[in-house]
C-alpha cells in the first residue's frame, strides 16, 4: 500500500529530518520526495510505501500528528487512492 | 509520482474549503421484525439494528483516518415503521420510536431515519397510528427522524394527508416550544420521496431496497464556490458550468471511494452516492455563496433561480460520471438555517419563501429548515406543503417541506439551534387564509405526465 504525506508550514531546520526519522523507525520506505519553499512557506510531498510497516497505519498518523504539533506545521498522512481517484480517470 | 498541484489541491479542499463526506448511511430492512406482539417487535428491531450497525461508526472513523477526509455523520435508515409495526398489538407507535432511539444510541449514530409512512394515495391502519405518534415520538426522542410521503407523480396528492400534516407540524412545534420547536426539524413531508436517500431527516430504507446497504452523501459547496470565484470575472456561463462539472467530479470521486471502502469493510453492498451539495452553517460551506459567486449581489434576487438551475445541472453532469451508481436526492440543498449565505440573504430582505419555492422547481429538495411565525395556522402550513407537492408532482421530481412554526416568535426574530442545524431567521408567511381550500380534503388527481404507458 502506498500513502502520501504532505507537510505545509513555516520553514525551519530539521522538518524533513524529524519526519524521515519517524518513517525509518516505522519501517516505511520513501519512494519520492518533492519539496519547495515559497515566501517562507515550506511544502513537502512524500510518496511512501507502507507494505513492510511495523505499526498500524493510524498509529503512524498519530506519531506524525504529534510531530506536527512539536514542529508547528501541518502534516497529513493519506492513502494514495484519494488522490488517484480524484485526479485520474 | 503525482502531480504536485493535484495533491496540494486535494489537501487544500479538505483543509481550507470544508470538503468532507457528509454522511455514510446504512440502510437496514426491518421487514422481518414484524410480529403481533409489541415486545417481540421491539426486541427484533433493537437486536437487528445493533447487530448490523455495530461496526458502522468505528469503520467510518477508520476510513476517515486512512484517507484523511472527514466523514461528518454516520447514520442509519430503516424500513418505514408504519409497515414494520402495523401488525403489532400496540397502538402507541411512539414506543417504537424509543426503541429506534435506544438502538441509535447503542451503536453511536447521531440520527436514525425511518419513522415514516408512505400515504400518497391513502392511509392504512399502520400509517394512521404512525402519523398520530409523530409529535410524541419526535419530542421524546433525540435521534429519531420522521418523514411522510404525501404525493407522487403517479398517484397525485393526498390532500387529506396534507391537511393532517399541517396539524402534526403544529403539534410537534407546541410539544418542543421550549427548544425552538426542534421536533419540526426532524420531520419532512415529501412528494416523490426517494427510497435510498442517505440524508436526514428524510432518510428511510425503501421496500425495494436490499437487506442492508451503504449509501453515501457527499458535500463540498465551499470547494465549488472557490472554484467559481477563481474564474475570470468575465467568464461566461459555459465556463462556469464546465468548472463546476470538473469540481463536482472530483468531490464525487471521493464519495465513491469512501462508499466502496465502507461497503468492503462492513461487508454490506454499496447502494448509491448522493450527489447533493449539502451546506453547513460553517463559513465557506454555503450554496448561497456559490450563487453569489456567479454574480448575484445576494442570493434570492432576480436571477437566483437561473443560477441554481445551472449549478444543479452542472453538479449532476460532473458527478454522474464519477460514481457507478447515483441516487438519493442528488441536487443542491437550499436549507435556510443550515446555510450561512441563506441566513444572511433572509436577514437582508433578499430571500423570501416565495423565491425559495421558485428555486425548488429547479433543484431537488424543497422548502427546507425554514422557520415561520408561531401563530401560522395549520391550514397555511398545509397549503405550503400542497404547493411544494404540486411542484414535485407535475415536474416528476422530489420536493419536500421541513418547516418550523416557532411558538412565540414573529417575523424577524432569530431562533438558534446550534451545530449542523444552525440558526434561522423567522420568515414572512402570506397572511391571507387558505383555510377553505385545505378543508376540502380528498385527492388531487395524478397529472397527465403520469400516464406514460
Amino acid at each position: 500500500m502506498k500513502a502520501v504525506i504532505t507537510v505545509i508550514g513555516t520553514d525551519k531546520i530539521g522538518i524533513i529530518a524529524s519526519i524521515t526519522n519517524i518513517l525509518a523507525k516505522a519501517n516505511v520506505n520513501i519512494l519520492d520526495i518533492s519539496q519547495t519553499i515559497m515566501q517562507n512557506i515550506f511544502s513537502m510531498i512524500m510518496l511512501v510505501d507502507t507494505d513492510k510497516m511495523s505499526m498500524e497505519f493510524t498509529k503512524l498518523g498519530e506519531l506524525l500528528q504529534q510531530e506536527a504539533e512539536a514542529l508547528g506545521v501541518d502534516i497529513r498522512l493519506q492513502r494514495e487512492e484519494i488522490f488517484t481517484s480524484m485526479h485520474r480517470i | 509520482m503525482f502531480n504536485r498541484n493535484d495533491i496540494l489541491e486535494t489537501v487544500n479542499m479538505i483543509s481550507q474549503e470544508n470538503l468532507d463526506i457528509r454522511t455514510i448511511t446504512m440502510g437496514i430492512s426491518l421487514r422481518d421484525c414484524a410480529s403481533d406482539s409489541r415486545r417481540v417487535v421491539e426486541q427484533r428491531i433493537y437486536d437487528k439494528i445493533t447487530r448490523y450497525a455495530q461496526n458502522l461508526v468505528k469503520t467510518g472513523e477508520a476510513i476517515e483516518k486512512d484517507f484523511g477526509i472527514p466523514i461528518i455523520n454516520k447514520r442509519i435508515s430503516v424500513t418505514p415503521i408504519s409497515i414494520v409495526a402495523e401488525s403489532s398489538d400496540e397502538d402507541d407507535f411512539a414506543l417504537y420510536a424509543k426503541v429506534l432511539d435506544n438502538a441509535a444510541k447503542a451503536v453511536g449514530v447521531n440520527f436514525i431515519g425511518g419513522f415514516s409512512a408512505l400515504i400518497h394515495k391513502g392511509y392504512t391502519k399502520g400509517d394512521r397510528l404512525l402519523i398520530k405518534a409523530i409529535p410524541e415520538a419526535l419530542s421524546t426522542t433525540e435521534r429519531v427522524c420522521a418523514s411522510v410521503n404525501v404525493a407522487t407523480t403517479k398517484a397525485g396528492i393526498n390532500m387529506d394527508a396534507v391537511k393532517e400534516m399541517g396539524h402534526v407540524i403544529k403539534e410537534c412545534a407546541e410539544k418542543t416550544k421550549d427548544n425552538g420547536a426542534v421536533a419540526c426539524s426532524k420531520l419532512v413531508v415529501f412528494a416523490n420521496v426517494p427510497e435510498d436517500n442517505p440524508f436526514m431527516a428524510g432518510a428511510f430504507h425503501g421496500v425495494g431496497e436490499p437487506e442492508c446497504v451503504i449509501n453515501v452523501g457527499v458535500s463540498g459547496p465551499g470547494v465549488v464556490a472557490n472554484a467559481v470565484r477563481g474564474l475570470d470575472p468575465a467568464a461566461d456561463f459555459g465556463m462556469i458550468s464546465e468548472t463546476i462539472k470538473r469540481t463536482a467530479f472530483k468531490i464525487t470521486r471521493v464519495g465513491q471511494l469512501v462508499a466502496q471502502e465502507a461497503s468492503t469493510r462492513l461487508n454490506v453492498p454499496f447502494g448509491i452516492v448522493d450527489l447533493s451539495l449539502a451546506p453547513t452553517p460553517a463559513i465557506g460551506d454555503s450554496v448561497a455563496h456559490i450563487l453569489e459567486a456567479m454574480g448575484l449581489e445576494r442570493c434570492g434576487t432576480h436571477g437566483t433561480t437561473a443560477a441554481l438551475a445551472l449549478l444543479n445541472d452542472a453538479v449532476k453532469k460532473g458527478g454522474v460520471m464519477a460514481s457507478s451508481y447515483v441516487g438519493g436526492l442528488s441536487g443542491a440543498f437550499i436549507p435556510v438555517s443550515e446555510d450561512a449565505g441563506m441566513i444572511e440573504a433572509v436577514k437582508a430582505g433578499a430571500l423570501s419563501i416565495e423565491k425559495l419555492e421558485a428555486m425548488t422547481c429547479v433543484c431537488s429538495v424543497g422548502l427546507d429548515m425554514i422557520a415561520i411565525p408561531g401563530n401560522t395556522s395549520a391550514a397555511t402550513i398545509s397549503a405550503i406543503i400542497a404547493d411544494e407537492a404540486a411542484i414535485g408532482m407535475v415536474n416528476s421530481k422530489t420536493t419536500a417541506v421541513r418547516i418550523i412554526p416557532v411558538p412565540g416568535m414573529k417575523e424577524g426574530d432569530i431562533v438558534e439551534y446550534g451545530g449542523l442545524f444552525g440558526s434561522a431567521p423567522i420568515m414572512r408567511v402570506n397572511p391571507f387564509s387558505s383555510e377553505n381550500f385545505i378543508s376540502r380534503g380528498g385527492r388531487i388527481p395524478a397529472p397527465l405526465q403520469s400516464l406514460k404507458n
